[in-house]
């Protein structure tokens, strides 16, 4: 809790021995679409001369406090997903305000502590908050120097700093942040211009200092929303069909509330569950009620199962919307080579190792709800609409679940927490998602296609580029009770929205679809398809994943045909020079002009990406081993190369762009959705199968590239589309079979490969 | 009825029904954090703690079925202020990314230790296979665990040296 | 782990050959054939190639001819027996160290005669009873497959038999009593499908191998005791000419579904040495499973079905075994009873699984104590194993329990004996 933070005058001063800071959070765009970070509608920009998201909470006192001994307080609305982000925004606040980054205490998304930074989500932490904090730090520090420099006479820009929380005048008089902070008002808007350090001067930005949070994961401290213990704490389970679109007929309840240790069956419309004292208790009853039969309970039909023809079948068949993304006419000589392909990707599952999990209470007519949701603002409001509270009255508070990578069960799990502690005031309720509702309930990332066809011409320039991609949306994100599961079964029901696509630059289907490349006469279509056979919502790098996949895949498909090296083809049409270094970069690393030549069962593949053509650019190259008999495909060595602008935390690059190679090459290489024709059919590590050890490549070596100074632009989601290309573009120079069906599974390679 | 276990060397009574399974004593009875609930089913490796020295899934172990067996969860390899050996190496490795399932990488890699202290890439490997990790971190906990071997042999040779 | 099924025909094999040495070194010596230039892939047309994929992959060659994490066929894979333990061989065409300088009929007589190129004789791990069944043309297309691999170099690693099994003339006086099939030949009465299923069960599946019981000098029993049921590296096979007791008859749809997919809704997951089998039945034509199933399910054909049907007698075990009940609870029941996603989602219940059913708890304890590996890959089905958490006594009991309450036939006796036999062959290395 917060003691400090209560009431505070108008003007934001109070005197309880330190600088205080005030709520001066900008007017919150409730009701409004949030998607901050994922392209869409964030909170709204009241100051739009600022950086980051200081555009929309603009008061210095919203991000740092500075408090008597000198120590900072920084709040941000962006969230720790298991990304670093909150050694990365410590290192920044750190940096800029230059004291010790131990010195400094970052609090995350909290609606009553926090700026509204929308989610977290799109690669955009660093760029919104970091931005934000890195500017509000700099405006900090430039006032603490000037009040210091007005104490001691002397003209502001004499006065500096060192480190360790002191300010110095020239005749080596010195006074800490905590004395001058007691006397100084951060409640000011932030002013854009407040000089930034100079990269050759950081401490602490840019250097591989340890994550914070990993030391209590490696020990079994505190570290996930799972593992708060609140006093008189109940445990639930959410009681639902298999999966998503089914309903449970007739759950034997009569049974289940004679049961010992069962406190309450909530049961509201559609919507059901089980508390109990005890945790396996609660499991034991959802067991139980389980036993019942389940009926199809929404009607478009599922999507059908298994090849790229299915998934192609399942998506043309829905109406579509046509966007147009890119239209260019340029004078081009003839075409030498053409090729036409299709690309396909399966639906996907988040697959969080952990299933979700909330905590709310509801107690004098306030709710409280604990999540791991990468909206916790949106949180409140579905919360607020969906139990009937004004939204001050919900105050959502994040904390850290397992790895999400988009929209998993985490704002679900939320509202069906809200849900059950509202009915049942005062005790707080922890509810945790079994394995088998994690997978039939989540919203999965959307299957997709894409139709490519170019031309080649003698000159080996690429004379014309077509680029058609059918989606579903990516971002269903809720944003009021009919984007969560617990709406939909209330009574009566709030219905989920109709999905909306994210316009460019960011796109959702339609991300990554413009190239980045120069290519003569390009056209690009999105036949975004609102009607949604599964739940689906953002999975990491949203559209990109196939979309640059498509688009490097084809370039090897062109470089093949016309006998060009696949390097050479991406310079040759590349102009911006990041993008170049990035290529060369990994390039030089992974010894590309000395690779060895595909000889049927090796083989070396690249690509290229920069993420939403707004982000951190990205280049791949792998080398596979193909086992023949098995198709089975060893990636022995993989590099990448990323430029994400100055890096916060190199070591905190080098671990996400490990890590999206890793999950990539598990996405592209293994998954699939499993449908039968009334439920969702995957429903466990078994019938969803994901790398494991034996899988995962030889080695994997990421060159962060050094951009000091140089703005963030994010990393986390930079690698997925690069990966998943390399992958297959090194499958082709190996085997030449060219795999344009996710997932390029050995079952598949072996059957394209045929016997000999 | 009451079930007496062992867990890190402490004994604790507990009025719990024996089908229990362990996870949810440890995490609710116990309060030790490092198992995990991934599956319930055997499939993640999440849970995993030692039994009698094995690596196990809790989330399938009966609490009754463990009554005076020794129980090593990832609390008894080291605390933060005095972290384990192979703690220590997955810190300097930076091996974690969401982290939820590093308890149980590293009571699978640790078992694997107990055994063999030099076990190659290849043993490393099909150990490891039990245990999934979503966010990527493969390559680290890999390198976490050769990290451990070496360092094992440092100290070993240190005290070799050692007159 | 030891994937063949094979340590019946050395129990009586040892025997006989012991008796017989001194008159069969006489007819023991074989000749050396001569070694030829490895064939070219191109040699070979491309119809020869891919039938002789198909047929490797039902006669499962890969399994026992690599190693784990080895090369393909470069053999080394330990199979480990009561007498030792011997190593397969490289059957890559590297001329040095695999069958590389090997002619079409020097791989023939092996698979016909159990002979090496070199004369030496081969033990009848290489079930060359069976596959003397196989046609020619089918073999020429396995050695076109065979040696269209990628050649590796790996020196056979020399087997671990106890005396005197390390000398191979002994081999000759087995082949002698037991090696006298013949070429496959259809039955005119029977149709074109079953034929194909009975001459690839008989042939390279080998089936009988392991689901017939053996003689006392560790040969095949025939007539009517074949098909009545075997033991495999501990696993017993159950009969499948109708005599064995599972739940529900197996019908030529359920063994397709099973031997496909390594699991059938009504009888459970292929578990043990049948993992394998089905790992290469899984990417086999699927014609030719539907054949095997066929041909299979004839076996039964003509015995009353005296299947019991499913039982679950749930209340009754609990009071009978209460330790095995409560096991079960935390142990089993997140996957096993009802309301579990496995069972929502259809796969078998236990009522039926014939594991349950069998006159021998084995496969129960094995399943329990060593898990189930995904028999087709990644994605099948699978089962964690429960050595670490279940001591032997604990194992009997659920065993107990999972009896009485999925079976009618009578109790498993000795079951925790059984389970300290299977557990202590498991920790050996």
């Amino acid at each position: 809790m917060t003691p400090a933070m209560s009431p505070l005058s108008r003007r934001g001063f109070l005197t309880g021995g330190a600088l205080v800071v005030s709520f001066a959070l900008a007017p919150r765009a409730f009701a409004q679409l949030a998607g901050g970070g994922e392209g869409g509608a964030g909170p709204a920009v009241v100051a739009p001369d600022l950086k980051g998201s200081l555009k929309s909470s603009p008061w210095l006192d919203a991000w740092i406090r500075i408090d008597a001994d000198g120590r900072a307080t920084v709040f941000t609305g962006k969230v720790e997903l298991g990304q670093g982000i909150r050694t990365a925004l410590l290192q920044v606040a750190a940096e800029e305000l230059d004291i010790p980054s131990a010195a400094v205490t970052l609090v995350t998304a909290d609606t009553e502590r926090t700026p509204d930074e929308g989610l977290t989500a799109g690669s955009h932490s660093m760029q919104d908050s970091g931005t934000a904090i890195q500017n509000a730090a700099a405006n900090v520090r430039m006032l603490l120097a000037a009040d210091a420099a007005r104490s001691w006479g002397i003209p502001a820009e004499q006065v500096t700093t060192g480190g360790d929380g002191r300010l110095r005048a020239p005749d080596g008089r010195t006074l800490s942040y905590g004395e001058v902070a007691e006397r100084l008002s951060l409640h000011v808007q932030a002013v854009p211009d407040a000089p930034l350090r100079r990269p050759a001067d950081y401490r602490t930005l840019g250097r591989a200092l340890p994550r914070v949070d990993i030391p209590a994961k490696l020990t079994g401290g505190a570290a996930y929303l799972h593992d708060m213990r609140l006093p008189g704490m109940l445990h639930a389970r959410v009681v639902r069909g298999p999966s998503a679109g089914t309903g449970l007929q007739s759950p034997d309840l009569d049974t289940v509330a004679r049961m010992p240790g069962v406190v309450k069956i909530v049961r509201q419309g559609g919507f059901l569950a089980v508390v109990a004292e005890r945790q396996w208790t609660a499991i034991q009853v959802l067991r139980h009620l389980q036993r019942a039969s389940y009926a199809r309970t929404t009607l478009p039909p599922l999507p059908a199962d298994g090849s790229g023809d299915a998934v192609a079948a399942t998506l043309k068949a829905l109406p579509t919307r046509d966007i147009p993304i890119m239209d260019t006419s340029d004078p081009a000589g003839p075409a030498v080579h053409s090729v036409k392909a299709r690309y396909t990707r399966p639906w996907i599952s988040h697959g969080s190792i952990g299933p979700s999990c909330a905590i709310a209470q509801y107690v004098d007519g306030t709710m409280t709800v604990w999540t791991h949701s990468q909206g916790t603002f949106d949180v409140r409001r579905v919360v607020a609409e969906l139990v009937g509270l004004p939204p001050e009255k919900v105050h959502a508070i994040h904390a850290e679940g397992a790895g999400c990578y988009g929209q998993n069960g985490a704002d679900d799990v939320a509202a069906d927490a809200a849900v059950i502690a509202r009915a049942l005031p005062g005790r707080p309720i922890r509810l945790q998602w079994m394995r088998e509702q994690e997978f039939g309930w989540e919203p999965l990332g959307p299957g997709m296609m894409t139709e490519l066809e170019a031309e080649l011409g003698a000159d080996n320039r690429i004379v014309s580029w077509r680029h058609a991609v059918w989606s579903n949306p990516h971002n269903n994100r809720p944003v009021g009770a009919g984007g969560v599961l617990a709406g939909n079964e209330a009574d009566p029901p709030f219905p989920a929205p109709e999905g909306k696509p994210i316009p460019m630059p960011e796109g959702d289907g339609s991300r990554n679809s413009n190239p980045l490349y120069s290519f003569a006469n390009t056209h690009v279509v999105y036949h975004f398809l609102k009607d949604m056979p599964a739940r689906v919502s953002a999975l990491r790098s949203l559209g990109a994943h196939l979309n640059v996949f498509s688009i490097e895949s084809m370039l090897d498909e062109l470089a093949a045909a016309a006998g060009i090296d696949p390097l050479a083809i991406r310079l040759d049409h590349m102009r911006d020079e990041r993008a170049r270094d990035v290529m060369q970069a990994a390039a030089d690393r992974f010894g590309w002009s000395k690779r060895p030549k595909g000889d049927g069962r090796r083989g070396c593949g690249m690509a290229f990406a920069r993420y939403k053509n707004l982000g951190a650019y990205c280049a791949v190259a792998m080398e596979v081993e193909i086992d023949r008999e098995t198709g089975r495909t060893m990636v022995r060595r993989a590099v990448a190369a990323v430029d994400c602008g100055q890096p916060a935390n190199p070591d905190g690059v080098r671990n996400q762009i490990e890590g999206a190679l890793v999950q990539s090459l598990s996405w592209t290489g293994h998954e699939a959705v499993r449908f039968a024709a009334d439920r969702r059919a995957s429903f466990d590590w078994s019938s969803y199968p994901i790398l494991r050890f034996d899988d995962v490549p030889g080695s994997v070596e990421v060159v962060v590239m050094d951009r000091p100074g140089a703005p963030f632009l994010g990393t986390a989601e930079a690698a997925q589309g690069p990966s998943a290309a390399a992958l297959a573009n090194a499958i082709a120079d190996a085997t030449g079979v060219r795999l344009r069906d996710m997932p390029l599974s050995p079952d598949r390679l072996k059957a394209a490969l045929g016997p000999v | 009825m009451t079930v007496t276990i062992t867990v890190n060397g402490a004994d604790h009574a507990l009025d719990v029904d024996p089908a229990t399974p362990l996870l949810y004593v440890l995490r609710d009875d116990l309060e030790l954090n490092g198992a995990k609930y991934g599956c319930g089913l055997g499939q993640c490796g999440a849970c995993t703690v030692h039994i009698d020295g094995k690596p196990a899934f809790s989330c399938l172990t009966p609490v009754g079925a463990v009554a005076g067996r020794r129980i090593r969860t990832v609390e008894g390899l080291g605390s933060t202020q005095a972290p384990g050996l192979l703690q220590q190496a997955f810190e300097t490795e930076q091996a974690a990314q969401c982290g939820y399932c590093i308890a149980g990488m590293l009571m699978r890699a640790q078992a694997l230790l107990d055994r063999n202290p030099d076990p190659d890439e290849a043993q490393i490997r099909a150990h490891m296979q039990t245990n999934l990790c979503r966010c990527g971190t493969h390559m680290r906990i890999l390198r976490a665990i050769r990290r451990a071997v070496a360092m094992h042999k440092g100290i070993q040779a240190a005290q070799e040296v050692r007159p | 782990m030891k994937r063949i099924r094979w340590t019946g025909w050395l129990t009586g094999g040892a025997l006989v050959c012991f008796v017989g040495v001194g008159a069969f070194l006489g007819i023991a010596h074989r000749s050396s054939l001569p070694a030829i230039t490895p064939p070219k892939a191109a040699d070979f047309p491309a119809e020869m190639l891919s039938r002789g994929a198909a047929l490797a992959a039902i006669g499962d060659c890969i399994v026992c001819h690599t190693a784990d994490g080895g090369v393909a066929y470069a053999g080394g894979r330990a199979l480990a027996t009561p007498f030792g333990t011997l190593y397969s061989t490289n059957i890559t065409p590297d001329p040095e160290t695999g069958i590389g300088n090997w002619s079409k009929e020097a791989f023939k007589r092996a698979m016909r005669d159990g002979v090496s190129r070199d004369g030496r004789h081969l033990y009848p791990a290489l079930p060359y009873d069976h596959y003397r069944q196989v046609h020619d043309g089918d073999l020429d297309a396995i050695y076109a497959f065979l040696m269209t691999r990628p050649a590796a170099s790996a020196p056979a690693k020399a087997n671990e038999l106890i005396f005197p099994l390390g000398f191979r003339p002994l081999l000759a006086g087995w082949k002698l009593l037991f090696l006298h099939q013949e070429e496959f030949t259809p039955r005119p009465d029977r149709d074109a499908e079953w034929n194909r299923g009975a001459y690839l069960a008989e042939g390279l599946g080998h089936c009988s191998g392991c689901h017939s019981p053996r003689n006392i000098a560790g040969a095949e029993k025939t007539g009517s005791d074949a098909y009545s049921g075997g033991v495999a590296e501990g696993w017993v096979a159950p009969a499948l000419n109708g005599s064995g007791p599972a739940a529900v008859p197996w019908t030529s749809d359920s063994l397709f579904t099973y031997l496909r997919t390594g699991v059938d809704g009504r009888h459970g997951a292929a578990a043990g040495p049948m993992g394998p089998v089905v790992h290469g039945l899984s990417r086999a034509p699927e014609a030719d499973v539907h054949a095997i199933a066929t041909y299979i399910a004839s076996l039964s054909a003509d015995r009353v079905p005296k299947a019991p049907g499913a039982a679950d007698r749930v209340a009754e075990a609990a009071r009978t075994n209460p330790a095995g009940a409560s096991l079960f609870a935390g142990a089993c029941a997140g996957c096993h009873e009802g309301g579990a996603p496995m069972m929502t989602q259809g796969r078998p219940g236990l009522s039926t699984v014939t594991a349950l059913q069998l006159d021998r708890p084995d496969n129960a304890i094995r399943a329990i104590l060593q898990g189930i590996h995904a028999p087709t890959g990644p994605a099948g089905p699978a089962m964690p194993p429960f050595a670490a958490s279940l001591t032997d006594a604990q194992v009997a009991d659920l065993a107990a329990y999972l009896r009485s309450r999925f079976s009618e036939r009578p109790a498993w006796t000795a079951l925790e004996t059984a389970a300290a036999t299977v557990r202590k062959e498991e920790s050996q290395p």
